[in-house]
């Protein structure tokens, strides 16, 4: 293979740069002893990290955040897994019309989404309510359970279930001894995507969510909107934490590339 | 007789009961509203009328705004092909571990709230953020780029342009890296080889890439909203100052639809552009 | 006179050594197969001699001329990939037409001479064809065309054959070998497949962990392999750890498993242990008592040839012999095993008996 030339690599240290200088600057902001947005130039301080602690909202709405996520994850996957199943294995009328319409939330902006369901709860009485978000947020994060779970059942090869079926076992046992097994890190991998893509939700949240049931970024969203301070940085600085936590598992556990790019 | 086997229907089931309920219902009843009229006392009309379509394509305040939501989906789109095509070509040709350890670099990103990011470009591009205080010190006065087009370009091709390295890095990984060496001992010069050889492979990703880009630049809310904010409105915080501050809820689903509208044509077409023309030479 | 000289050819990746001081003088016109399991260094060799691996030490002259350090696409090297590595944008004729597009020859022209060598590969009917719309086999024309157009001083084969199924496979070595010496251009074949290297080459090059272990014409290195391994690798053969029991000017006695070997005419001297090479094709299957017993333990029936496993008192033993037509022995047959003076190839630790004593 051919090596790279001096002009790529310059290339490549000012996509770097443009990639993370963002990312680093809120960081950086964070650690400022000042009462308003500046470069920690006079020593590193926590003040706006304690600030967190002080003002709450930040606090449960990252909790809140983290329970949407996870009840509407895992309520997609179940129902993503046996769609899945039948999409992948069988032949049936409607079998594409039925594909599309699971996956078609990809085609809908989501702040279109937002307006509908804006409109859809307000009309039923239930506007703000966390479970009209929990199920707003299946209906967008579902096409990340159905694709993953798709792929990976797909990819699975079937002589080792019929090979357990010669060998005496039911359809059901089959399916819990050999199949499931076999597809679980692909389900795994969809459940995650899918609890990613929940926790950073924003523009359909930001209409359907109302002042008790706001997620973290849309309260992010609306303190960034009033006023740009050292505070927002901070939170931010904690999120970018732990989302590079998560990242290296998923990379571990993975490989990112898997992840977003598919089977090489 | 043929029996209809149930299984699969069984199965499906609970997704298309659910996406029925709650996917089918809201988006019939907004385009259902975008055909009421409002009236600033009264509010919302029960009456049928296409006039806020009508308002839509008379008015020259709604064609600027489309009209700018269009320039800057085209302007993040052809950026993030400038940008990320290339740097995909550049990460597909590195040696383990910097690959991957870059490639982490290059979509990590993707995982961290859009608000986090573009909180980042407005600390940098605010009133006494890092590029004013450097193009003060170069002597060119203290340039801010919030409200304005660039300042959203910049921030929206750094929100996106993983949505361009990801194909493009799929179709390098499907092209066979032996026929750049074959073209190269054909005689062809490695810029030649770039051009005649590796650009027509990549080129569905790059397509597939801009696909993406452009709609979700299209539909991009919090970048525009913050960088932007009211000064530099896009269809996407047009309609949330409709349903958000105006009330006019009908005319924010009359533009909700144009919006849908417009991204599915452009999507579909594109897409369909894209089988017609490469089915023959890629599979 | 040599038309391609690789001198003191060597490369390292790191502390690996791919390829160790490989010396070879190649004739123009000449069919030298690279022959080798994986992991000896011959594809390594081959890239180096295209330009796309720069060689650590050492020197690749071409027609006189030093071409160590010219880039690949100045060399004007004909290629066939293992891949066959088309251009998967480009019909057949594009392909073939694109080495004399670099070459900057009118379109014309250019059209003439690819449709010219399609036509030598057979492949003229397909020429608007995209390499998705054609079978293996017609993708491996296309790259022989391709490489073949530009009228190469040297045609480099990696592999090509590989993913060919067994009969294609068969065709085009005879096709191949036709081609080459038709047209008389000097060919250099990278092969794992001994039967490949054996039936197409001049000469074969057999190389083991990244030396040259031998160079010799087919018949002789299959005849007279000059260590153990070019013995091993290159055809099946029966090896017999023996120990010299006497020595002298009319011939030596050797032991195998308590059995007594005679081997007339050879003085193995003041050797202790030596192997025994022996050929399946070589040994003779008959009932009269000559040779050594031995008792059939597998019987299998190739087409051409039976392949019997034998019991005898020198070990088990494979022995091949002719399909005669009629029913051939069976599992359990008693019978004896025989072959003739001149069949057992003598190896010490050095090598090769008769070459190195």
């Amino acid at each position: 293979m051919r090596r790279l030339g001096p002009l790529s690599y310059i290339f490549h240290t000012i996509f770097v740069i443009f990639i993370l200088a963002p990312l680093a600057v809120v960081v950086l902001v964070s650690f400022t002893s000042k009462g308003y947005l500046s470069m920690p130039t006079d020593g590193l301080s926590l003040r706006w990290f304690k600030a967190i602690w002080d003002a709450p909202e930040f606090i449960e709405a990252f909790w809140f955040s983290v329970c949407l996520a996870f009840v509407s994850a895992s309520a997609a996957t179940l129902i993503a897994v046996p769609a899945a199943l039948a999409l992948a294995r069988m032949t049936f009328h409607g079998r594409a019309a039925i594909s599309s319409f699971l996956l078609s939330p990809m085609l809908i902006p989501h702040l279109v989404l937002g307006v509908a369901f804006l409109q859809f709860y307000s009309r039923l009485g239930m506007g703000g309510t966390s479970v009209g978000l929990t199920a707003a947020h299946i209906v967008v994060i579902m096409p990340y359970a159905v694709r993953l779970s798709l792929a990976s059942i797909t990819g699975l090869p079937r002589d080792a279930e019929q090979a357990a079926l010669t060998l005496g076992a039911s359809r059901f046992t089959v399916f819990r001894r050999i199949t499931l097994p076999l597809i679980l890190p692909g389900v795994a991998g969809g459940w995650l995507l899918a609890f990613i893509s929940s926790f950073d939700e924003l523009t359909m949240s930001v209409f359907v969510a109302a002042p008790a049931t706001q997620t973290l970024p849309v309260k992010m969203y609306n303190h960034i909107v009033e006023t740009i301070d050292p505070l927002s940085a901070s939170v931010s600085t904690v999120t970018i934490v732990i989302t590079f936590v998560v990242m290296l598992l998923l990379d571990r556990l993975y490989g990112i590339d898997k992840i977003f790019i598919g089977k090489s | 007789m043929k029996r209809i086997n149930a299984t699969p229907y069984l199965l499906t089931a609970p997704g298309v009961l659910f996406f029925s309920a709650l996917l089918g219902a809201p988006m019939v009843m907004t385009l259902l509203l975008s055909l009421h009229s409002y009236d600033y006392t009264l509010g919302i009309q029960d009456d049928w009328t296409l006039a806020n379509y009508l308002d839509v394509f008379t008015d020259s305040y709604f064609y600027v705004i489309f009209g700018r939501t269009l320039g800057l989906s085209l302007l993040v789109t052809v950026l993030c092909i400038l940008i990320g095509a290339p740097e995909a070509y550049i990460l597909s040709r590195m040696r383990n571990p910097w690959r991957s350890i870059f490639l982490l670099v290059v979509l990590g990103p993707l995982l961290v709230s859009v608000v986090v990011r573009t909180l980042g470009w407005a600390i940098l591009f605010g009133g006494n953020g890092l590029l004013a205080k450097t193009t003060a010190a170069l002597g060119l006065g203290e340039v801010s780029l919030m409200y304005t087009m660039t300042g959203m370009t910049v921030a929206l091709v750094h929100v996106l342009v993983p949505f361009m390295v990801i194909p493009v890095w799929a179709s390098l990984q499907k092209m066979d890296p032996q026929s750049e060496d074959a073209a190269l001992t054909l005689g062809a010069s490695p810029f030649t080889v770039i051009r005649r050889i590796t650009l027509p492979q990549i080129t569905p990703g790059i397509l597939s890439g801009s696909i993406i880009c452009f709609a979700l630049t299209a539909a991009a809310f919090a970048t525009p909203s913050i960088i932007g904010g009211r000064r530099m409105k896009v269809v996407a915080t047009m309609i949330y100052d409709e349903y958000k501050n105006t009330l006019n809820w009908p005319m924010g689903a009359t533009l909700a639809a144009l919006l849908l509208f417009a991204n599915i044509v452009i999507i579909t077409s594109a897409n369909r552009l894209v089988e017609r023309r490469f089915a023959k030479v890629f599979e | 006179m040599t038309f391609l000289r690789l001198e003191d050819l060597t490369k390292r990746f790191g502390e690996f050594t791919a390829v160790e001081n490989v010396d070879l003088s190649i004739e123009r016109g000449e069919f030298v197969s690279l022959l080798g399991p994986s992991g000896c260094g011959k594809t390594t060799t081959l890239q180096m001699i295209a330009g796309l691996q720069e060689p650590t030490a050492g020197r690749i002259v071409l027609g006189g001329t030093d071409i160590t350090r010219l880039p690949p696409n100045k060399r004007g090297l004909g290629i066939v990939f293992q891949s066959y590595a088309l251009f998967p944008h480009m019909d057949a004729t594009g392909n073939v037409a694109f080495g004399l597009e670099m070459k900057g020859i009118g379109r014309s022209e250019r059209q003439e001479r690819a449709r010219a060598a399609l036509k030598l590969v057979k492949l003229d009917h397909l020429a608007d064809r995209f390499p998705k719309e054609m079978s293996g086999g017609q993708r491996q024309r296309v790259a022989l065309a391709r490489a073949l157009v530009i009228e190469p001083p040297v045609l480099l084969l990696d592999e090509p054959l590989s993913n060919l199924d067994a009969k294609l496979r068969e065709e085009m070595r005879i096709e191949l070998r036709l081609l080459q010496q038709e047209i008389g251009v000097t060919t250099i074949l990278v092969t794992h497949d001994q039967e490949e290297a054996l039936s197409m080459s001049d000469r074969v090059v057999v190389m083991e962990d990244g030396r040259i272990a031998q160079i010799a014409a087919p018949l002789e290195l299959y005849e007279r392999p000059r260590d153990l391994f070019v013995s091993d690798f290159v055809g099946k053969t029966n090896l017999l750890e023996a120990r010299v029991l006497s020595a002298g000017e009319r011939g030596s006695v050797v032991g195998i498993e308590g059995h007594q070997i005679d081997l007339p005419g050879t003085d193995l001297g003041k050797l202790d242990k030596v192997t025994l090479s022996l050929r399946p094709e070589k040994l003779v299957m008959s009932d009269a008592a000559d040779g050594v017993e031995a008792k059939v333990l597998a019987a299998i029936f190739l087409g051409a040839n039976w392949l019997y496993r034998v019991q005898t008192p020198i070990g088990e033993l494979f022995v091949t012999q002719p399909n005669s037509g009629r029913p051939g022995f069976s599992n359990g047959d008693k019978t004896w095993l025989s072959w003739p003076d001149g069949a057992v190839n003598i190896f010490s630790a050095e090598g090769r008996f008769d070459e190195t004593h």
